[in-house]
């Protein structure tokens, strides 16, 4: 059994269908890529798999439970963790409070008591904070520990939302453009970061990326999308050099143009 | 300036940053404590009135500086805690000990009960849904009279505990330490909370709905927490409003008070409890500043004193407009770049907090 499966989904803006009848699945333990055009319904799928949008039809299956039947706040308890593609932190908040945030879907304590700080909240607290120190040692977020996110650079606000994300300690991670307006060291960090995520955390990856070198350095598996369907489905290089993809991404030469040559 | 060196994680969790500023504020405590014997029982009355001002002003800011939602129907809880407060004593025969918690309570609960509709709205229409309440409340109290005495008003007892009697003119110096204590409990909840886990998922409703659920945080149970947490605590100052007031009707607790408590804040400082302080200060003591500069304006150029009509809310909202335009971050944002100038001297830039913004997201529309 795949760990998350797409099966058959479409969700239509009016009379825009945004993802027309697209089916993947991901298996655990592998980085899976989505490319495409904008436009190609990348982020939309990710948006129906975190349940901020219904699909008309079709299933959403993870871990073989359907996700359909969950609240958008209850996907992270399910072990589903994601990031944005305009990133999406907490502003006035400093880099640890957005972490802790992330330790959320392991909270024990409730209102009450934490009202109240009881010694359980402060043992509670201190346990969240050890998790979040590893995920802080990983990503070598250390000096902005105590930063507000309004101050911080676009490349750090970038590492601190994956930090945020793998703070809940899920199973699989969405990722969404990971990559984008990163410089070229910063993108060599995120390949590396995604190599170790999948290897040593063993945490399933599923990535909507358009920089191709990064797609094929770190994905097992590639699906192109444009406009909604499904092109193409294979390693980076097969995807690449598939006829139809090349298509969607280039155009195909014109009546005209085909004369001419 | 003072490095703090961590080696726990308790460092970040303690309610103090370290030593000095423990004694700093224990400073400030026992100055609390014995600030009647340094001034007159009108002073003590004044200050007692601003303590309380405090106590709404927490309450609300819980629900705007921490939550993000706006609220201009704040005037509504107080006035349910007052009544609830009173009306317990008297019809239930309930002791101040008893009713005034019980206050706090209903007020919390009136609070989720409001949130559960009115959350789903966002920026100036959940203002509006808000103030739409404060002024309902205004007229079920006129209607209820037989529970509220309508215009005519109630009037509140003296609160006895175990026998030691707190009345504000008899002893204003028991009220006033009384008014203190209430004060401390909501100042360590208000802390207590925002060093929690509930604490940040205020934080991330206010500053990302999408981002939230993607954390696995309930935004509509979230909000309607912190709506009842505000109302709460804001409940339990009108019932200490109530007992300062001595006598009360619907007009104690009308739409201009429900302004002039978000006002408050903004002018404090949004999201910090110092900005509650700072704004209480302000709105409760501006009144009488006012009326002794006017005294001595009036002794010098020989008119007497002469009451200008409005010359209060005109002055409130002058301030108000200065600090939109100066300073939005409040007396308290001014108050971090005074102590960071002195702390890094001579290194202090002007640039320093120019990525700060605003607190309040509910300006954003949706």
């Amino acid at each position: 059994m795949s760990l998350l499966e797409i099966d058959n989904v479409t969700l239509r803006f009016g009379g825009v269908v945004a993802v027309n009848q697209v089916s993947f699945s991901v298996e655990e333990g592998e980085v899976f890529a989505l490319v495409g055009p904008n436009g190609a319904g990348k982020s939309t799928i990710f948006n129906l798999i975190s349940r901020i949008y219904d699909p008309v039809e079709g299933d959403i299956r993870f871990d073989g439970q359907s996700l359909l039947s969950r609240q958008a706040h209850e996907i992270a308890a399910a072990g589903i963790a994601r990031t944005f593609q305009n990133i999406e932190l907490f502003e006035q908040a400093t880099v640890l409070q957005n972490l802790l945030v992330g330790r959320h879907r392991h909270r024990r304590s409730n209102f009450v008591s934490e009202l109240l700080f009881t010694p359980f909240v402060r043992s509670e607290e201190r346990r969240h904070r050890a998790e979040v120190e590893k995920v802080i040692d990983f990503l070598d977020l250390q000096p902005y520990r105590d930063k507000y996110i309004a101050g911080l650079p676009y490349g750090v606000r970038k590492v601190v939302e994956m930090g945020r994300a793998l703070a809940i300690e899920p199973r699989l991670l969405l990722l969404d453009e990971p990559a984008s307006g990163l410089s070229v060291e910063e993108t060599q960090d995120v390949a590396f970061w995604i190599e170790d995520i999948k290897k040593q955390m063993g945490i399933t990856v599923l990535m909507v990326e358009h920089d191709m070198h990064l797609v094929s350095s770190v994905s097992d598996r590639v699906l192109a999308l444009a406009d909604g369907q499904t092109l193409a489905l294979g390693t980076a290089e097969e995807v690449q050099n598939d006829p139809k993809v090349i298509e969607a991404y280039i155009g195909v030469a014109d009546e005209h143009e085909r004369a001419v040559a | 300036m003072r490095t703090v060196f961590k080696t726990s994680y308790d460092a970040d969790i303690n309610l103090f940053r370290h030593g000095t500023q423990a004694a700093w504020y224990a400073v400030l405590l026992l100055l609390a404590i014995i600030l009647p014997f340094l001034l007159s029982d009108f002073a003590t009355g004044e200050v007692t009135h601003m303590l309380i001002w405090a106590i709404a002003g927490m309450g609300l800011m819980i629900l705007v500086g921490q939550t993000g939602q706006a609220s201009l129907g704040h005037a509504a809880f107080l006035a349910v805690g007052c009544y609830a407060n009173v009306l317990l004593q008297e019809r239930l025969g309930l002791p101040f000990l008893l009713s005034f918690p019980l206050a706090g309570l209903i007020a919390g609960l009136a609070g989720v009960l409001i949130a559960i509709p009115t959350t789903k709205l966002h920026g100036i229409y959940l203002a509006i849904a808000t103030l739409a309440i404060s002024i309902l409340t205004d007229d079920v109290i006129v209607l209820a009279e037989p529970l509220t005495g309508g215009v005519v008003g109630l009037f509140a007892p003296t609160i006895n505990i175990f026998g030691i009697e707190f009345d504000r003119y008899a002893n204003p110096n028991r009220f006033y330490w009384l008014t203190l204590v209430v004060t401390l409990l909501v100042i360590l909840v208000y802390r207590n909370a925002l060093r929690s886990p509930l604490g940040r998922s205020f934080a991330a409703v206010r500053d990302s709905e999408v981002s939230a659920k993607a954390m696995g945080v309930n935004v509509a149970r979230t909000k309607a927490l912190a709506f009842g947490i505000s109302t709460a605590i804001t409940g339990l100052a009108g019932a200490l409003m109530g007992h300062f007031a001595g006598i009360f009707n619907n007009e104690t607790f009308n739409i201009i008070i429900s302004i002039q408590l978000l006002l408050m804040i903004v002018i404090g400082g949004l999201g910090s409890i110092h900005g509650a302080f700072f704004g209480a200060i302000v709105v409760a003591l501006l009144p009488q500043a006012i009326a002794i500069s006017r005294d001595a304006v009036g002794g010098l150029i020989g008119t007497g004193s002469v009451a200008i009509p409005g010359l209060e809310q005109a002055i409130f909202g002058a301030i108000l407009i200065v600090f939109i335009l100066f300073e939005p971050m409040g007396i308290y944002g001014r108050w971090v770049k005074i102590r960071t100038y002195f702390e890094l001297f001579p290194f202090y830039r002007r640039d320093m907090f120019r990525r700060q913004k605003s607190y309040l997201k509910t300006e954003r529309m949706r």
